[in-house]
């Protein structure tokens, strides 16, 4: 770091870091003049409706578009038949690489003979408006021959199930193992061992904004260009490259404003090959923007997972190890990869020390919607699993819940600690930082735990079922390897950022503008930040696993220090001056004590655009820019814990979240608003997870909530007071220490809610194995433990505290 | 999720409304929207025309004469929430309509489209069945009352003929001492109840109840009256006891079963809801403290 | 083709006069034809709030109204509520103090929701500001920065603060 930042009269580089800055991105937002996807209207576009599968599984035996083809304003109807000669192959390869693929499910573009999920698109219209091409989707004729449907995970595997797909042998995509230690021996002097059967279900990301694209053909130039609402542009560039057989240099993928991505709008989706090859054939910038009713059925979704667990510990409860089984729902095709699985059965060991572990994973195929991450991906599912037993294990052996877990919690003095485990990409997981402990113990002192007994006895006096319910857990984040960054400044004096992030409303814009101004002594506003455009940019990876901020932030963060530097030594130089004797500030570069003598950004670039037969200043290469491509293989491990209060009314098996407190380390924070505001929208998502979000289907595998009456998203009024408790660790991974934070607050919240039901409802002896529970559900329970207590009292005499 | 193609009227007055019903084949009122537009806009409804009644401006007011409370099928679910009038004269409707949807929904929805559209869950349809309220329908003949038992016959089903149309609901008043209660659960705020429990009743001096409605809303088709129940009360002091034994015969009522609720579970609810809306609405008929469950969320 | 009628209103203060096919709803009519792309489309079924407007300042779902039905009206949306360029709204202000948007996609509708409450009840409790937008999903904030901001904004324009 250069001395120069420390400069009376300069900017110290560093004292943007960890301020709570307003957005840049707020303003336009705010005012109504954002551009989202379906925002953009362009001379003589046209517009895209699909028709999509009404079963669950069935062969096409027939599709007739003559009579849509025929209605005034559309231009186009468009099967797969009609693409195969814009492609190289019909199917989108999209799978992470994995040895352990027993099916290729790859999606096709458009229906290939054979649809899989309800709301597999078959056909599309284009047509002059989205109303026509509404209409015209009523005239196209579709003879089906239904086959039976895969509806539930656990029959996929059952002895004779039907197959989701019928050209497949069976339905195990996948079968995967994770263990360590000697699991057999950890079972055999185990003091006590419990267990537990949990199911956590499926549910959406539910962005407020639906997915869209619009594409654009330029003939002279043979140029496609495809705005879409996506959180990973380059990856779309290059599917798109892959299956349209184009060059990269014929491609562009730009994100404009995207409302909310949540995971669901990572994945490269068929709908982007359709409308891009709609452009391309009519030669017409086309639009498609899903809608609800597609959201619902078309837009990837996650969670269903059964898991059956044993935990063996010794008389201390102090665990030995951890065994079971794991089922997890893939969902109709391989939309993204193994990974959701993988994340699950990681967290689970994560914030404990866990001597031995074994836990077999089976991916079922279905006939549902594809399953790829989540906000939370897995972890979510992960934690539940981990504190649901060890809830029971301080149920059964009569310990308080925080004291199991204190026992067992990696402690901060022996960070770093290497995890016998690896990463999908095969790279060592190491908790380097942190204090898990100490979170634990901010959540409970805040959540008054201790004397929290006191209080739920007085209140069921009253009749009334009060609940704290803990939850600790590590999220992985900062996936690698790279996010580059490029900060340039112009002869003018403008300064941009360009990165392969996508925003899509974490705030990326103003992360990477706090960064750079941080470093250059600027303004946040006089920062141009761009996200999400291939055309800016070679290479970029995109949003997703909380990794932003970690990769593309530490990126910015080099390349402005880069710029910063060299325009040091280059006001040095022409000054005749050293560095120590340098200030930056107000778009300035000069000497501290000698102001008038300095040059301006824009005079600074313009010494090194190039003059012709003009030398560059000696050891200065040429441009105002700097491109870094910070590589990190390891992912940064940010940790947590929390505590949530809960009421429920045992005669409608209402709950009502009174309190949500949440302890994290997500290492040095940048923008400390923005790390709340991620962490409450995890939270509320987690709530969602935990009492309210159902995606349902019936036994034929028909979705049974497709609107937002019969789905629940978490209301302002469900919403619970949340207080947010604060912990920096940095890792020494990055520059600046950072950590991930955008899924923190959606993996303990259901494990700590489902833990506050139980506790309320302990003079029943109720047990929680599931995420989402419904009120139905609670009284079902009650009931149920009403009745053991009839035929057998003891138990119920035990529940009681 | 766009409407499909239909013709538009927007007739002026009800006469003219009523010749276009009485001509128009396939033919659809469009009052609030609530309902209407998203069935539209999901082309679960495809009518060849849609007669917009909301020009037709004198369909919209609140009256009373005498203990007779008439409001016009027309008027805005928010104008009823914010009737002095209703407030005074029919407290139980007020408590009712706080609970329909939002204020945006109930800027637009109207009195008379809830009631035509006929949720089960519909709290409009569960006030009209404990009032007993008389709907006031004009046709080509000229106007026909029914009660709401008539109106209301069957899942989303009203007694209008095609060419009819609702204008007007008349609710009988209960002198203002009289103890009401509306509650419902829904998972949300503002979401359709799952069961809603309705309860009017009258006490004398010395606490026996002389006179009592009740209805459940969301268990069956339409909305569920409890008539033995409400005679079983007359001349019983209310104590949480009888309420609680009153409510049990709730147990064995014929509920709905659908894809996400059992008709179980609506049976649990209709018997905890009924039983604290008698709770609430004796204690405010008799004057003494709101019991707990009625202090903070409804149920 | 479904019939067109002609249409006068008033919008964010402006008269505005177009032929419009019957079947077009509102919100589609703001967002096309008048390019007024701040009232967001999230769920075209009524529910997800996000395309509130203020029809004659009552706030309504501009997805469950047809264009036509705006005849002889006065909409406001987003794109009229700061008093001009410079300026913001207080609301405004306030959603940016407080963080009190992510995406920014549900903001339109929350913000046209409570500008109807503060203009009713100026003093609103935290619990009243909760009803008011439960009509209104976000899948970013977790809603209690929408209440701190909103209970910001009321307190500034009870004070006649602009902003």
């Amino acid at each position: 770091m250069s001395a120069a930042g420390m400069n009376a009269g300069g900017s110290k580089a560093g004292s943007l870091i960890g301020k709570s800055m307003p957005r840049l991105e707020d303003k336009a937002l705010l005012r109504g003049t954002a551009r989202f996807i379906d925002d953009i209207n362009l001379p003589g576009m046209l517009h895209v409706a699909f028709l999509r599968s009404g079963f669950a599984h069935a062969r096409i035996e027939r599709i007739d578009c003559a009579a849509a083809r025929a209605l005034p304003g559309v231009h186009a109807v468009l099967t797969l038949d009609d693409l195969k000669p814009l492609l190289t192959t019909p199917y989108l390869v999209v799978a992470l690489p994995s040895p352990h693929f027993k099916l290729d499910l790859h999606r096709p573009a458009l229906a290939d003979g054979e649809v899989r999920h309800v709301g597999e698109p078959i056909a599309a219209v284009v047509a002059d408006s989205r109303y026509i091409a509404e209409d015209a989707l009523a005239l196209i004729e579709v003879d089906y021959d239904p086959l039976p449907a895969v509806a539930d995970c656990r029959a996929a595997l059952q002895p004779g199930a039907d197959l989701s797909h019928a050209d497949q042998p069976h339905n195990l995509v996948a079968e995967l193992r994770t263990e360590f230690g000697d699991i057999e021996q950890a079972f055999a002097k185990a003091a006590h061992i419990s267990r537990a059967d949990l199911w956590v279900h499926r549910g959406g990301g539910h962005s407020m904004e639906c997915r869209g694209d619009v594409a654009i053909y330029d003939d002279v130039q043979d140029h496609l260009t495809l705005y879409s609402s996506t959180q990973a542009p380059h990856a779309a560039m290059q599917q798109l490259a892959k299956i349209l057989g184009r060059p990269e240099t014929g491609l562009r993928v730009i994100t404009p404003d995207v409302g909310g991505g949540f995971g669901p709008k990572l994945i490269f989706y068929p709908e982007d090959v359709v409308v891009s090859c709609a452009a391309l054939l009519l030669k017409r910038p086309v639009k498609w923007v899903e809608d609800r009713r597609e959201n619902f059925i078309a837009t990837t979704q996650e969670r269903d997972q059964y898991w059956s667990m044993e935990i063996a510990v010794d008389d201390q409860a102090r665990i030995l190890g951890l065994r079971g089984e794991m089922l997890h729902d893939h969902g109709a095709y391989t939309a993204r990869g193994l990974n959701v699985a993988y994340g699950s059965a990681h967290t689970v060991v994560m914030p404990y020390e866990v001597p031995a572990y074994d836990l077999n994973i089976k991916l079922a195929v279905t006939n549902k919607v594809p399953v790829t991450p989540v906000r939370g991906a897995g972890q979510p599912q992960g934690a539940f699993a981990m504190e649901r037993l060890l809830d029971v294990v301080a149920q059964e052996m009569g310990l308080d819940r925080a004291e199991v877990r204190r026992r067992n919690l990696v402690r901060a003095e022996d960070m770093p600690r290497s995890k016998p485990i690896v990463t999908r990409g095969g790279i060592d997981v190491v908790l380097d930082s942190g204090d898990l402990p100490a979170a634990q113990a901010d959540v409970l002192r805040a959540a008054d735990w201790d004397g929290f007994k006191a209080r739920q006895r007085a209140a069921l006096a009253e009749g009334r079922y009060i609940g704290l319910g803990l939850a600790n857990f590590v999220e992985a984040t900062g996936r690698g390897p790279f996010e580059p960054a490029t900060v340039r400044v112009d002869i003018t004096g403008r300064i941009s950022v360009m990165t392969g992030a996508a925003a899509m409303g974490q705030s990326t814009k103003s992360m990477l503008a706090q960064l750079v101004a941080d470093q250059l002594g600027v303004s946040m506003q006089q920062i141009e930040a761009i996200t999400g455009d291939t055309a800016r940019i070679a290479l970029g990876i995109g949003g997703f696993n909380s990794r932003q901020t970690v990769m593309a932030g530490s990126s910015a963060h080099l390349a402005a220090k880069a710029i910063r530097e060299k325009m040091i030594k280059i006001v040095g130089h022409r000054f005749n001056a050293v560095e120590e004797e340098l200030a930056v500030a107000d778009g300035r570069v000069f000497v501290a004590n000698d102001p008038e003598r300095g040059m301006s950004f824009g005079e600074i670039a313009q010494a090194v655009a190039g003059l012709p037969g003009y030398v560059l200043p000696p050891g200065v290469s040429a441009g105002l820019e700097a491109t870094e491509y910070f590589t990190q293989d390891a992912m940064a491990y940010t940790n947590g814990a929390a505590v949530a209060e809960v009421e429920v009314d045992v005669e409608t098996g209402d709950v009502r979240v009174h309190r949500l407190i949440l302890s994290h380390d997500c290492g040095q924070q940048i923008n400390p608003m923005i790390v709340d505001g991620q962490l409450m929208g995890g939270i509320a998502h987690g709530l969602g997870n935990a009492l309210f979000e159902r995606m349902g289907f019936d036994d034929q595998a028909q979705p049974v909530t497709t609107n937002y009456g019969e789905y629940l998203l978490v209301g302002a009024g469900e919403m619970p007071e949340v207080s947010l408790l604060h912990r920096s660790s940095p890792t020494p991974l990055n520059p600046l220490g950072l950590k991930g934070v955008g899924e923190a607050g959606v993996i303990p919240t259901p494990a700590a809610i489902a833990s506050a039901i139980e506790d309320a409802l302990s003079p029943f002896g109720v047990r929680i194995c599931q995420a989402p529970i419904a009120p139905q559900e609670i009284l079902s329970l009650i009931e149920a433990a009403r009745q053991n207590a009839d035929a057998n009292p003891a138990p119920l005499a035990a529940g009681m505290r | 999720m766009k409407p499909p193609p239909f013709a538009y009227h927007a007739p002026s007055s009800l006469n003219e409304a009523l010749q276009l019903l009485g001509r128009l084949e396939n033919a659809r009122v469009l009052a609030g929207g609530q309902s209407l537009m998203p069935m539209l806009n999901m082309r679960f409804a495809q009518p060849d025309h849609v007669v917009d009644i909301n020009g037709i401006t004198d369909l919209a007011y609140i009256r009373r004469e005498g203990m007779m409370l008439e409001i016009g099928a027309l008027t805005r679910q928010r104008d009823i929430e914010f009737s002095p009038l209703i407030a005074e004269a029919c407290p139980l409707l007020r408590e009712a309509i706080l609970q329909v949807g939002h204020r945006q929904t109930r800027n637009r929805g109207t009195l008379g489209g809830s009631l035509c559209h006929l949720d089960p869950a519909a709290e409009m349809a569960a006030v009209a069945a404990i009032y007993g309220a008389e709907l006031v329908i004009a046709g080509p003949q000229g106007q026909r009352t029914a009660a709401f038992a008539e109106f209301a016959l069957d899942y989303m089903t009203t007694c209008l003929a095609p060419e009819e149309m609702l204008v007007a609901v008349r609710y009988p008043l209960w002198p203002a001492e009289s103890g009401y209660c509306f509650i419902e659960y829904a998972r949300r705020h503002g979401d359709f109840a799952i069961v809603s429990a309705g309860v009017l009743l009258r006490a004398d001096a010395s606490g026996r109840i002389s006179q009592a409605s009740l209805a459940l809303g969301g268990v069956g088709a339409v909305p569920l009256k409890l008539d033995a129940i409400a005679a079983e009360l007359i001349g019983k002091a209310g104590s949480p006891a009888v309420f609680a034994t009153m409510a049990e015969a709730c147990g064995d009522i014929d509920a709905m079963e659908d894809a996400l609720i059992t008709a179980t579970y609506r049976r649990q609810l209709a018997k905890t809801l009924l039983r604290r809306a008698l709770e609430t609405a004796y204690a405010r008929a008799t004057g003494q403290p709101l019991p707990r469950h009625a202090q903070h969320r409804a149920a | 083709m479904s019939e067109t009628r002609s249409i006068s209103l008033t919008v964010n203060g402006r008269a505005v006069a177009a032929d419009v096919e019957v079947r077009l709803t509102l919100a589609d009519f703001l967002r096309q034809n008048l390019r007024l792309t701040g009232t967001h489309l999230g769920c075209e079924h009524g529910v997800c709030g996000a395309c509130t407007i203020l029809l004659d300042g009552r706030s309504a779902r501009s997805c469950l109204m047809l264009a036509v039905q705006a005849n002889g009206h006065a909409i406001t949306t987003v794109e009229g509520l700061a008093p001009n360029a410079e300026q913001m709204h207080p609301l405004q202000i306030a959603f940016q103090e407080q963080h009190a948007l992510q995406c920014g996609f549900c903001t339109p509708g929350m913000l046209t929701t409570l500008t109807e409450l503060l203009r009713d009840n100026p003093d609103p409790s935290a619990a009243q500001v909760r009803e008011a937008i439960s009509g209104n999903l976000c899948r970013c904030t977790g809603y209690n920065s929408i209440v701190d901001a909103t209970l910001q904004a009321a307190k500034k324009l009870r004070e006649g603060v602009p902003g």
